[in-house]
């Protein structure tokens, strides 16, 4: 068989061809950046996690200590009163970020990387494995939202790792399907068709031909799920299968305080604001990379 | 076999065999179980081997798994879901029972309720693009997409019930005792939170596909036909735009069974949602298993009914020319 030696790519330069396009999701970034939402929700997501991250510095107490008598109101000593054993709202809200930063950054990360994955090998594999890997995750799909968490919970205790897991597992359907459409699409270019022509390995035709020009709808995937980790930590700890007492946390300071929502609404609300924020300004971002991806285009957008 | 009735055979056959997967996923998670059920059921008298191993034979469980497996199933295809591990150990089916019909009310009421308003919400803003209408119907949606359903209930529950005003009740412990008719407020709040969470998800996909609708060939068409502007939308443009939007809607009223379990817990509504919470940190096992795959089931029916639907009524299919 005769290769077209222009197709053939030097040793050692496997991925040379793709090499331009590797920055794609770094242009999508950039086209991103010039919406007004993406700029409101980047502002409000980083002033949310600094709050996570070094609001504990400034904390007036320490979350665990009992500074008055449960349900106070809010007065000069406790900014936002104190919750239902007596503790500083205001410090727990001010500690309660990081473990809903964390537990949903990792879920995410999890479903992202099993995801995309499964996504690569059925768009490259096609035929039984694409069919076999689809529709093993069809039935993942089919536990709506939390249920999948709570059946493994049910079974192993409330574990944050299990948590983690679950709620990567359960993005995992959607982050594959997203994949693999795009997936099949660029197999179909010639640039990898002569990479496999020429025998490069099919791992390294997927990890460096492929990927990098499927970078901005998983970009985009990537943005939409973290919201949607966030979304789901934060109500499994509200239903108290995340994190347990005595922790500060968002979602858990809601699930405890939740009696005392019309004698001293501001120990549930506090938090509320909090989880609302932070869910609100991923899902903004989110929608601006999308916009960004189908260029502007806002009719396609919003499908 | 003509190519319509094909795919209907296909899409029923794959709907059937991800069930039999989530019924497997179901019936294996419970033997991650350190330990077994009789173990669980005893508890600290577990250390009794003659009576652990009685259970043991009784619960069937010292069978192969696969004889386990397909006595499980048998049950619940016959509607024996099992009995509670926790109290007087009543049967499952009769415990789940009444939360069913209870959760199954609110759906239908979230479902009547969002349905329409997505409909005139999407469609107007999609005939007034670009308006200030449609701009704060899209920023509204955005936000509400974004917000976990028990934030929204909680800022419902501070604004209509505690904190605002004091016109519905917090609370929403129905009683199958009382008739409905009587209990029609405390539906009021959990039906508003979870219309709130669907809607933002059908109006835009619907202003989508209207969107598409009024800018194809035949509208223009019918425009330059002189047919009036009403007419267009309501006999040319809205039914086509809908056509893709049911599969939308079913999902979301397949979401909506999953959906509930925070909202329900929110609002201590005796549905499925909040018996699946209890159950769970009761690692109530039989129940947790036949509420998830009560839940399962639906997701996997609505799918598979609005996928039949789309094929039915879109020509290109229906023609077998795929």
């Amino acid at each position: 068989m005769n290769i077209d030696p222009e197709l053939v790519p030097a040793e050692g330069a496997v991925s040379g061809p793709s090499a331009p396009r590797r920055r794609e999701w770094v242009q999508t970034l950039v086209e991103a950046w010039g919406l007004r939402r993406t700029k409101v929700g980047t502002v409000m997501f980083a002033l949310l996690l600094l709050i996570a991250l070094f609001g504990r510095f400034v904390a007036p107490y320490t979350p665990t200590e009992f500074v008055g008598r449960p349900f106070s109101d809010p007065s000069t000593a406790y900014w936002l009163g104190t919750d239902f054993l007596g503790r500083d709202v205001l410090t727990r809200v001010l500690y309660g970020g990081l473990s809903v930063f964390v537990l949903g950054i990792s879920a995410t990360v999890i479903g992202t990387v099993f995801g995309v994955s499964l996504g690569l090998v059925a768009g490259y594999a096609r035929r039984v494995v694409d069919e076999a890997i689809m529709r093993v995750l069809d039935v993942v799909l089919a536990f709506p939202s939390v249920v999948l968490a709570m059946l493994f919970v049910s079974i192993l205790g409330p574990r944050l790792w299990l948590i983690v897991l679950m709620v990567g597992v359960s993005h995992m359907p959607r982050i594959a399907r997203v994949t693999r459409a795009a997936t099949v699409e660029v197999v179909a270019r010639d640039f990898v068709r002569a990479a496999a022509a020429v025998g490069v390995p099919r791992r390294k035709i997927l990890l460096y031909e492929v990927l990098p020009n499927i970078s901005s709808p998983l970009l985009v995937e990537f943005g939409l799920r973290l919201t949607y980790s966030i979304i789901m930590i934060a109500a499994l700890s509200f239903i108290g299968f995340g994190m347990q007492p005595p922790a500060a946390d968002w979602g858990l300071m809601i699930n405890e305080n939740r009696i005392a929502i019309i004698t001293q609404p501001w120990v549930v609300l506090a938090p509320v604001l909090m989880i609302g924020a932070l869910t609100i300004s991923a899902n903004l971002i989110a929608d601006g990379l999308s916009r960004a991806m189908v260029g502007i285009d806002r009719d396609t957008a919003q499908a | 076999m003509p190519p319509l009735l094909k795919i209907l055979f296909m899409r029923l056959g794959l709907g059937v065999l991800t069930l039999l997967l989530v019924s497997v996923v179901v019936f294996a998670a419970t033997q991650a179980l350190p330990g077994d059920a009789a173990k669980a059921i005893l508890g600290k008298d577990s250390a009794d081997t003659e009576r652990y191993e009685a259970l043991r034979k009784q619960l069937r469980l010292d069978r192969p798994l696969v004889e386990q497996y397909a006595s499980w199933l048998g049950g619940v295809v016959r509607g024996d879901l099992g009995k509670s591990l926790v109290g007087a150990g009543a049967n499952v089916t009769d415990l789940i029972g009444k939360r069913v019909v209870n959760s199954a009310i609110l759906v239908l009421f979230a479902a009547l309720v969002s349905i329409p308003i997505s409909i005139l919400l999407g469609s107007l803003s999609a005939i007034w693009r670009d308006s200030k209408f449609d701009n704060v119907v899209n920023i509204a949606n955005l936000s509400l997409a974004s917000l976990p359903e028990f934030v929204i209930g909680i800022i419902m529950v501070l604004v209509f019930a505690t904190a605002v005003f004091k016109w519905l009740p917090s609370v929403s412990n129905v009683n199958s005792l009382m008739p409905l008719s009587g209990q029609m407020t405390l539906f009021v709040l959990p039906v508003i939170t979870l219309a709130l969470a669907v809607v933002p998800y059908v109006s835009r996909m619907l202003r989508a596909s209207t969107v598409e609708v009024l800018e194809s060939e035949y509208v223009m068409m019918a425009r330059l036909k002189g047919v009036s502007e009403p007419r267009v939308l309501w006999h040319h443009a809205l039914p086509n735009a809908i056509v893709p939007t049911i599969q939308v809607i079913a999902i979301n009223i397949a979401w909506l069974a999953g959906g509930i379990v925070t909202v329900e817990y929110l609002f201590t509504f005796p549905g499925v949602g909040a018996g699946l919470v209890d159950a769970v940190a009761n690692r109530d096992m039989p129940v947790v298993q036949a509420l998830v795959l009560l839940m399962a089931a639906i997701y996997v029916l609505l799918n598979l009914m609005a996928d039949i639907v789309t094929i039915l009524i879109s020509p290109r299919l229906r023609t077998g020319l795929r």
